[in-house]
């Protein structure tokens, strides 16, 4: 007899399938990548939030921010898998490239949800905490689960996964969600679509493999790169909109609106692109300044705030 | 009673794994521990 008496525990040549995984692999499990922009967006939400918060108990929001965000990311891995293993894109991810298993992904991502939601309500707060696992099921059950192989408007409702870290920032500091939080949300959400559909355009063969109806894929690419234009266009309205709101600066209203410009014109490059180019430069240029778009964003929204707080206080003591 | 034998890659992966646990239940401890103080901190000192 031997220790191991259950079949489906043993490899192909008959020796017991032992994990050979890393903790690297499961590091990968949680999108790295996207976990520093949730970090990044939810920093952002916490550092413009009103209020204060004591520094460690910050900290310990976002790493439950960035924990929550990649348990989501490890859950869509092991519903995705399949899908995964058939795409160029994907193909190496933990799950398709055979270092962990379908099974040990899930419980590794439902373990790491329950975790940081249960530390970020004792630590931080509850509604913070509620917010926070409202996005994991959003993204894991409405977006993986159900948005991503149903209908090319996908990314646009998922998006809102992605959207709201800094929703939950500012809710780790007031309690409470409120009209800045939700500009901050709607800047993301907004930015969203053009910025997949431009890796969309370029990724098409991919997608159109596995059956995912990408907007491309779905609705052909003219259509897709005319919603491109009318989200750029309204990304860059929002944008703006914290200064026009009374939140940020008008220096910050001025960056705002040449990123803005900038996004607009790199999605008109994406809409005079012909659909004989096969290069498609336009769409991978719009998707790489998309990334900029959104980092540079947020950048100068935190360091506007600072910048007006560092000039008040030097008011008040003159 | 036959048990199974690990290799030398399985050997090395369960190690960094458990060291990588054995790093985050640590940090667990001094979160818990910094969360108490910063909590009840004024309580405590009162």
């Amino acid at each position: 007899m031997t220790v191991i008496d259950n079949h489906e525990a043993m490899g192909m040549d008959g020796a017991p399938r032992l994990s050979e995984a890393s903790a690297r692999d499961y590091f990968e499990l949680l999108k790295p990548r996207v976990m520093s922009l949730v970090v990044f967006t939810a920093l952002a939400g916490l550092v413009l939030a009103p209020g204060h918060i004591n520094p460690f108990i910050g900290f310990i929001a976002i790493l439950c921010i960035a924990v929550g965000a990649g348990a989501s990311g490890a859950l869509n891995m092991w519903y995705d898998a399949d899908i995964d293993a058939v795409m160029t894109r994907t193909a190496t991810r933990p799950i398709p490239a055979g270092k962990i298993l379908p099974e040990e992904a899930l419980a590794f991502g439902l373990t790491l949800s329950a975790f940081s939601v249960i530390i970020l309500g004792l630590a931080v707060n509850w509604p913070a905490a509620g917010l926070l696992a409202f996005t994991i099921f959003f993204y894991a059950v409405i977006y993986t689960m159900w948005l991503k192989r149903s209908t090319p408007q996908n990314i646009v409702i998922g998006g809102a996964a992605g959207a709201f870290p800094p929703m939950i920032g500012w809710a780790c500091v007031t309690g409470g969600v409120s009209v800045e939080s939700i500009v901050l949300f709607l800047i993301t959400f907004l930015w969203t679509p053009a910025h997949f559909w431009a890796l969309a355009l370029f990724k098409m063969g991919d997608y159109g493999a596995v059956g995912v109806p990408m907007l491309p894929n779905v609705a052909g690419q003219a259509t897709t790169k005319k919603q491109i234009v009318i989200y750029a266009v309204l990304t860059a309205l929002i944008g703006i909109c914290p200064t026009l709101l009374g939140f940020a600066s008008i220096g910050y209203g001025a960056v705002a609106a040449a990123l803005g410009l900038g996004f607009i014109w790199y999605s008109i490059g994406v809409l005079r692109m012909p659909e004989s180019d096969e290069r498609m430069l336009p769409a991978k240029k719009l998707f790489a300044f998309s990334i900029m778009y959104l980092f540079v964003i947020f950048s100068a929204l935190m360091a506007d705030h600072l910048i007006v707080n560092i000039w008040l206080n030097a008011g008040s003591v003159a | 009673m036959e048990t199974v034998k690990l290799n030398e890659a399985q050997k090395k992966s369960r190690r960094g794994r458990n060291i990588a646990l054995g790093v985050v239940l640590a940090g667990l401890v001094v979160l818990f521990y910094v969360v108490t103080l910063i909590k009840f901190g004024n309580g405590m000192v009162n």
